[in-house]
């Protein structure tokens, strides 16, 4: 979505481009002045970096801050780096009963984890998922920040917006929706629609908070930033901190000339490599392609894969890959495919806000016959095309841009609802016309 | 679709007939529904034209606006629907239990509630709309409408928000409750048609169903050939019983198809869990009615902030209720869970039933199942699981290889040292456990509406009834 005359460098005769340094500063002299300020991220603009910056900010005013993320994984993300880079900062992590905290979370200094808020002492900092925070009440905090404000669902931030003053909210406009599992139009249309993002409701309530957009991605490699941002973000661009040949990918080992390898090749040189597989209409769970995705990350821990960048060099761990699908049941099918455990396979949902060296992606309308919604969800496949430092491989059956013409997308126009950028099948077309360039064919 | 109901699709093709793809039913019928077919005036949102409607297959009544663009002939057969289905929908509090519940005062739940049941989707939309049509207009002041006009709109606006509450059963739509059950071999569109659908249910598929000249379109729009042949001249004439007659041939064939889909649902055994949604209904009802004999207002116009995200959490729940429920009542429907590998079925071949873990006073009973399936099984060790063969019991996915699955159940197999006879399956039983569990926390609190936040707005202004309700456009 876009947020008209929102972020500096929007329209024509703008100002010349913030750099990112300076759009942080904007955010931090914001927070006092306003109820509530919005940063959108595009994927890897360090959206992490600012919230722990922010909450370091807001702290040494000396008022309680609260932190809200949307997953336990984010959570003990944000507590490592806070305690990364802020030591001094006492944290208190709220969890639900059940939760285990990871042992690198209780060796941190300055932390505390408990189940209620009287538990913690007295932190600087509490942070906790918004589903945590929402069981929590008779407190109220001056400030709060919320991460992934963009993933989080109107109706949770209905719960905890009682809990804070003021706020800000931090997230990524191009990733996937919130979703239910129940038909929400009889609320679309409305300004507080449940099934809306929070910064969405937020937005329409109060059109006057000021927007800011970070402008450079530092996770995506100058051959990866200029095809997400026209894909995805076509009227809030932005660009890569990297220049064309900062990034490098080196494959030590020769190949033996298979398509697998020669998509590997084609990766390494450019970033990108379409592995297609004939066309044919297959079953979510297509046998030959989780055969191809699971062989691609195979073969590129043997080839001995090397990154470089302006990181120094390192070796392409199995730590370092993701493998990416549409379905929970592809998932579990590329699993059982006998991956080594040490690589992520998991879906868009889960991957997002997630960063590896090479990511391997197995294409949501890959075999289809029809192209519903979710498929074209645009959040989905950025999610997917969105997560690499250095190289994407995309696998997927010949024959979705047919598949595309023949499903124009066809949803029910609503009253009032705004208008969503960028249009998912649009999106698509944009992502597949690019990978065409970089095509091998099984 | 999953691949189980595309498979009954295609089989329905070859075999030129709908296949079930249930084996109970999962919709609650009641001894004595009430079937309620409206039409409308085509062109118009909500003009009403007829509805035909009654509890006796035999004894169908007409109600017909002879000019649909008159509001006052409208409302005036708005007041006769209000007496024809209040009687009816209002009748079921006289029989009453007692319900005690946990932080509340015990309620009254009818033992029995009112069901509606309408031909497809579009009666439900049509109900709404004509609820949203009537239920704030007054008896009294300018423009009146007849008595029991404002109570038919709350009614019919509570059916109809309650047909879109996932498992309710008090205002189902045939063609969606026969699609639950068979899968024909035509598209979700062409099963939106009720004669097309029941022809493959019962005879085979058969081009008559899309002919309007043998059955009519089961509403509320009509088929435009009746209109400008038929309705148009009968209108014109302006004779009351030409007009009636003539709707009268509109509607009887699709009166006869309703009750023929009730006919073929009520041939299925009810699912297990049925009775327990029917229940909710019934207190769901019972709440209806309360509320109105304290003379609370008419339903909103629109959810607030707080009460779109509650209405949002309460439907959430009952899907999920619901999925877990149908998989659980139904073999047909766990298989499509076996087939993703959500679930999986097969003979204990060991068990342990007195394994523990922990020691000392932390000690518990674990009992351990082996279990030989065929079934791909993509559940993660760890995971819970529930089983349709022991609803109560609790389990944990220990390992699944090689199509031997080990669980150690965790919950439901008594509170001493070895297993209460008949917890734990002995080994030759067949047993099917699944990760879809309906255990589920429950949302968290929602501010008082009063009390909306300034993300959501602030605080709505209250309502209060007014005459301009009354003024509100309706064209």
């Amino acid at each position: 979505m876009t947020h008209p005359g929102a972020g500096p460098g929007a329209g024509p005769g703008a100002e010349p481009e913030p750099t990112p340094e300076e759009v942080v500063r904007r955010v931090l002299d914001d927070l006092p002045r306003h109820r509530g300020v919005v940063v959108d991220s595009p994927p890897g603009a360090g959206k992490s970096t600012l919230v722990v910056r922010a909450a370091a900010h807001l702290a040494a005013t000396g008022e309680p801050l609260m932190i809200v993320a949307q997953t336990n994984e984010q959570v003990d993300d944000l507590v490592a780096r806070i305690c990364d880079k802020h030591p001094r900062l006492t944290v208190g992590r709220l969890s639900a009963g059940g939760y285990v905290p990871p042992r690198r979370m209780l060796e941190l200094p300055g932390v505390t984890v408990g189940t209620r808020v009287q538990d913690l002492g007295d932190p600087d900092v509490v942070i906790a998922t918004a589903d945590k925070w929402a069981w929590i009440s008779g407190r109220t905090w001056p400030w709060a920040i919320v991460d992934e404000a963009y993933q989080m669902r109107s109706d949770k931030l209905l719960r905890i917006a009682g809990l804070f003053e003021r706020a800000l909210f931090v997230g990524d406009p191009g990733q996937l929706d919130p979703f239910s599992i129940v038909d929400g139009d009889r609320w679309s249309g409305l300004s507080w629609d449940p099934l809306q993002s929070a910064v969405s409701v937020l937005l329409r309530h109060n059109p006057d908070l000021p927007v800011h957009r970070l402008p450079v991605s530092w996770r995506l490699p100058a051959s990866a930033a200029p095809v997400v941002s026209r894909a995805f973000y076509p009227f809030t661009g932005f660009r890569s901190g990297t220049g064309p040949g900062d990034r490098r990918l080196e494959l030590v080992t020769g190949g033996m000339g298979t398509v697998h390898d020669r998509a590997l090749e084609e990766a390494a040189r450019s970033g990108w490599a379409l592995l297609e597989l004939p066309n044919r209409h297959t079953v979510r769970t297509d046998a030959e392609a989780v055969e191809a995705v699971a062989l691609l990350a195979a073969r590129l821990l043997q080839r001995g894969a090397v990154a470089g960048s302006e990181q120094g060099e390192r070796p392409v761990t199995a730590g370092r890959i993701a493998v990416g699908a549409a379905h929970r049941d592809q998932v579990a099918a590329i699993r059982n495919a006998g991956l080594p455990p040490e690589i992520t396979v998991d879906t868009a949902n889960r991957l997002q806000g997630r960063e590896y060296d090479v990511t391997i992606v197995l294409h949501p309308l890959s075999g289809r016959r029809d192209a519903t919604a979710f498929h074209l969800e645009s959040g989905r496949l950025c999610v997917l095309a969105s997560r690499h430092r250095h190289a994407c491989v995309v696998v997927a059956r010949a024959g979705i841009a047919e598949l595309l013409d023949a499903h124009p997308s066809a949803e029910p126009v609503q009253l009032g609802v705004p208008v969503k950028f960028p249009d998912g099948w649009e999106a698509n077309q944009a992502v597949l016309d690019h990978l065409a360039a970089h095509r091998v064919q099984a | 679709m999953s691949l189980l109901t595309s498979l009954a699709r295609l089989r329905a093709i070859e075999r030129g007939r709908a296949q079930p793809i249930a084996t109970v039913r999962h919709c609650h019928l009641s001894a004595r529904p009430m079937v309620f077919i409206p039409l409308k005036l085509s062109g118009e949102a909500a003009a009403p034209l007829a509805a035909m409607l009654g509890t006796d297959p035999g004894e169908p009544r007409l109600l017909a606006v002879t000019q649909p663009r008159n509001r006052d002939l409208r409302f005036a057969w708005a007041g006769e629907l209000a007496g024809a289905l209040l009687p009816y929908v209002t009748g079921f509090m006289g029989e009453t239990e007692t319900v005690e519940r946990r932080n509340a005062d015990p309620y009254e739940r009818a033992l029995d509630a009112p069901q509606l049941i309408v031909p497809n989707r579009a009666g439900v939309a049509f109900t709404r709309l004509l609820g949203r049509s009537t239920r704030f207009r007054r008896t009294d002041g300018p423009f009146p409408v007849p008595e029991g006009v404002p109570l038919l709109g709350r009614w019919l606006t509570y059916f109809a928000e309650r047909a879109a509450y996932p498992g309710s059963s008090l205002m189902p739509a045939a063609t969606d409750e026969l699609g639950r059950h068979w899968a024909s071999g035509q598209s979700a569109l062409e099963d939106a048609n009720l004669a097309a659908l029941l022809a493959w249910i019962t005879e085979g598929p058969d081009d008559a169903a899309e002919d309007p000249l043998i059955w009519p379109p089961a509403g509320p729009a009509t088929d435009p050939g009746f209109d400008a042949e038929v309705l148009a001249p009968a209108m014109e004439s302006g004779s009351a019983e030409r007009i009636t007659e003539a709707l009268r041939t509109q509607l009887e064939p699709t009166w006869r198809l309703v009750w023929r889909a009730i006919g073929l649902l009520r041939e299925l055994t009810p699912g297990a869990s049925v009775a327990q949604r029917w229940e909710h209904d019934r207190a769901s009802y019972s709440g209806m009615s309360a509320q109105l004999a304290e003379g609370a207002p008419p339903q909103a116009r629109r959810d607030g902030a707080v009460a779109a995200a509650a209405r949002l959490a309460r439907m959430e729940r009952a899907q999920a209720a619901y999925e877990v429920q149908r998989a659980y009542d139904d073999p047909l429907v766990m298989a499509e869970y076996r087939l993703t590998g959500e679930a999986f079925a097969g003979e204990v071949v060991d068990t342990a039933p007195d394994h523990t873990e922990g020691e000392g006073r932390s000690r518990k009973l674990r009992p351990l199942v082996t279990v030989k399936t065929d079934d791909l099984v993509r559940i993660a060790p760890g995971s819970a699981l529930g089983t349709p063969q022991r609803r109560g019991q609790g389990a944990e996915l220990v390992s699944a290889r090689d199509g031997l699955v080990t669980l150690k159940i965790t919950k439901g197999m008594g509170r001493g040292r070895t297993p209460a006879p008949g917890a734990v399956p002995e080994v030759g039983e067949r047993v099917c456990y699944s990760s879809l569990t309906d255990d589920f926390q429950g949302a968290a609190a929602l501010p008082e509406p009063e009390e909306t936040p300034w993300t959501h707005g602030g605080p709505p202004r209250p309502y209060e009834p007014t005459d301009e309700d009354a003024r509100e456009e309706w064209s």
